[in-house]
């Protein structure tokens, strides 16, 4: 299996769909981001490593503007989507979340039944013209997240009530819904068992068609599997940055390959 | 983060003891028994927590009981025409001019009339020597029955009076041949005449719906007097403070909680909001005297301004309840709905507040049920004193007409000379904690009703 990804992984990435420049983050006093630059392709899945609070979720944050909501949290630095800079004064975050879905780290469905947690991000956004439109676009949703067999009989039980696998690829589902252009990831796969994970990262791939999706994760093992470009985040510097089996095979930074040998993190 | 260096324990200093797990050491003993004494002090507390409850609750119910039961005497009046209408035309106006005293030989021949048909000896001389068992609202009561049945005038009619309080304690055995001695009001006499009536059916104790529904009366008929109009006034003033409290109460937690900056500005006006729900209600009673009535001019005793008083004082607590409540809704909750696009305000009031509601409205029914109970700030805007003898006629009156509240009709009560309003002091604080008792039912049930896990 590890081939065939391998093969998929040597895709046109010259598409530049997230470009950040000079990035600084600091919470309070504390200088969580320091100078961080990175392209993000288009359609392909970039995976951010590093160990515990490295930033890399930070920097993630940063990216549909959640960080707005820590009252302590100042962003500098330069970050555009398709050449528009997201922190121009101009840009509403309400509308960019709708172009930038995220995933979090704990499934964290709405207490609500399936039906309204998919449907309530088209909701608000008009996405749908009635009734109708709106159970294609839930069911559309479902079906991206590979939820659509399980969830297709019971949309009007609670969101809550599904196990942690199920309930994380709700939240992939309710994402999606609102037709993103980038999906950020965060942790996804922490709160799940294997075969959770193994569905959820198998999601992953298919969701690479479409988007682009920025994933951080703690496991080395995942990020090889599932991305096509890793960046490897350390004390809040972005260390490394290339292609997955290049970072994995022959890291260039002696910090990227302690991590990755087990040596620090 | 860096290479971990792992620091190893220090080497045991030769070998450990050898113990057994069947035999229990000093130190386990030792906590063991610490534990058991906890567990006795923490029983000791539960125990005269208990014991002060029941004998609170047994003092209530023995004492106010009573107030729902009422001596009535039945009996035959003739509406004399001679006297009540001279002129024989039925003219409500002529009617009209019989006052209260015109009524009352017609209940002293009444009585009269009673007892010698029922053929019991009395050392009292006439009906007049009697009515000292009756009450004085029984002449007012003939009178608004003629007025409402002119037709009836000339014919006889059976009735059912209040007795006098003196009649009614005496059945209650509150007033006894000894604690009469020195009571103008009433005689052995009429002690004796009431035994015979009570035997023969005429002077009977029923359940007192009057004093559910009734109004104040003046000091004299305490047997008259009923909390109707002050439960009126209350639930006036519960009214003007559910819906002043509640938007106000929780529009200020929405904000400060999920909008407003961090800073010191925001932290003094939290600090404040805490401190206030410290305040003694006394003192939101003189704020209100001059804010509502001396400087906005709000009629005295109204319970509009013991309603603004009142939301001035539950403000504070539905602030603090609300918060807890908005602070207690996990973050990622707000995180997904702002994830998926929506506002601020959209994750606020599509998932936040939905799943605060339970806390918001706990913390808004204890705020109206501490309010309810409330008398302090009620003495300074003159809700207490003021006799509470009528009904407002509709909702403008009820909001603006002075009226009393339940916790001012009580203390009123308790501090009038009578005995007989000792007692319904009691048995107005039975339908206060009935209230109370419903309004925390009701807290119950909403947070049952809408509780749910995420």
């Amino acid at each position: 299996m590890n081939d065939m990804r391998r093969l998929e992984r040597d895709v046109d990435t010259s598409d530049i769909k997230i470009s950040a420049k000079g990035v600084q983050v600091y919470y309070g006093d504390n200088h969580a981001i320091k100078d961080v630059d990175v392209s993000i392709a288009d359609k392909t899945v970039t995976a951010f490593i590093g160990p515990s609070g490295c930033g890399k979720s930070t920097f993630l944050r940063c990216i549909n503007r959640m960080n707005d909501t820590i009252d302590v949290a100042r962003v500098e630095g330069d970050i555009r989507i398709d050449g528009e800079d997201i922190y121009d004064k101009a840009v509403d975050p309400v509308q960019l979340r709708a172009k930038v879905g995220m995933v979090f780290q704990k499934p964290n469905p709405f207490p609500k039944s399936i039906y309204d947690n998919v449907a309530y991000g088209p909701k608000i956004h008009g996405l749908a013209q009635n009734k109708a439109g709106l159970d294609e676009i839930v069911e559309k949703s479902l079906r991206r997240a590979a939820l659509w067999d399980e969830a297709k009989d019971r949309l009007n039980e609670p969101g809550t009530g599904l196990s942690g696998g199920q309930q994380q690829r709700l939240c992939i589902a309710r994402a999606v819904a609102t037709e993103p252009e980038i999906l950020l990831m965060d942790e996804p796969c922490s709160a799940l068992d294997p075969i959770a994970t193994a569905q959820v990262e198998e999601l992953i791939d298919e969701l690479r068609q479409s988007y682009s999706v920025v994933i951080v994760t703690h496991s080395m093992q995942q990020a090889a599997r599932v991305s096509q470009k890793t960046a490897f985040f350390h004390l809040g510097n972005l260390v490394e940055y290339g292609q997955t089996g290049d970072i994995f095979t022959n890291p260039q930074d002696p910090r990227t390959e302690s991590y990755i040998t087990g040596r620090i993190g | 983060m860096t290479d971990a260096t792992v620091t190893q324990p220090a080497a045991p200093g030769g070998a450990p003891k050898k113990t057994s797990l069947l035999k229990l050491d000093q130190r386990t003993r030792r906590r063991n028994a610490a534990e058991k004494r906890f567990k006795i002090y923490g029983m000791i507390a539960v125990g005269i927590g208990l014991v002060f409850l029941v004998a609170l609750l047994s003092a209530i119910i023995v004492n106010g009981t009573n107030a729902f039961t009422q001596t009535f005497v039945t009996m035959n009046v003739t509406l004399n025409e001679d006297v009540l209408d001279k002129n024989g035309n039925r003219n409500p106006a002529d009617i009209k001019k019989v006052s209260t005293f015109g009524y009352a030989p017609l209940i002293n021949s009444a009585l009269e009339n009673k007892v010698e048909s029922l053929g019991i000896e009395t050392l009292l001389e006439d009906g007049g020597d009697m009515r000292a068992i009756m009450s004085a609202s029984a002449a007012a009561q003939l009178r608004d029955y003629v007025l409402g049945n002119p037709d009836q005038i000339g014919e006889t009619i059976e009735f059912r009076f209040l007795a006098s309080s003196r009649v009614d304690g005496y059945l209650k055995g509150r007033v006894t041949r000894e604690s009469i001695a020195r009571d103008r009001n009433i005689s052995s006499a009429h002690l004796l005449l009431i035994d015979d009536l009570k035997e023969l059916g005429v002077v009977e104790r029923v359940f007192n719906w009057g004093f559910i529904t009734g109004t104040d009366a003046s000091e004299a008929r305490p047997e008259q007097a009923g909390i109707g109009a002050s439960m009126i006034g209350s639930f006036f003033m519960m009214l003007v403070v559910l819906c002043l409290s509640l938007p106000i109460g929780v529009a200020a937690s929405i904000y400060l909680e999920e909008f407003a900056p961090q800073n010191r500005f925001t932290d003094i006006i939290e600090v404040n909001i805490s401190n206030l729900a410290a305040v003694p209600s006394i003192v939101f009673g003189i704020l209100g005297l001059a804010a509502f009535i001396q400087f906005a001019h709000l009629p005295q005793s109204a319970p509009l301004v013991g309603g603004l008083v009142l939301t001035l004082m539950t403000l504070p607590t539905i602030i603090i309840s609300t918060r807890a409540s908005l602070k207690s809704v996990p973050q990622s909750i707000r995180d997904a709905a702002l994830g998926v696009g929506a506002s601020k305000m959209q994750s606020v009031f599509h998932h936040v507040l939905p799943l605060a509601m339970p806390g918001i409205l706990t913390g808004t029914i204890i705020g109206l049920a501490q309010a309810l109970g409330e008398t302090a700030p009620l003495l300074l805007i003159g809700m207490v004193g003021f006799i509470a003898s009528e009904y407002p006629n509709g909702i403008q009156e009820g909001f603006l007409d002075p009226n009393s509240a339940m916790p001012a009709q009580i203390f009123e009560w308790a501090k009038r000379a009578d005995p007989a309003y000792y007692e319904r002091a009691w048995g107005g604080i039975i339908i206060l904690l009935l209230f109370l008792m419903t309004m925390n039912l009701i807290a119950i049930l909403l947070r049952r009703r809408f509780e749910r896990r995420w």
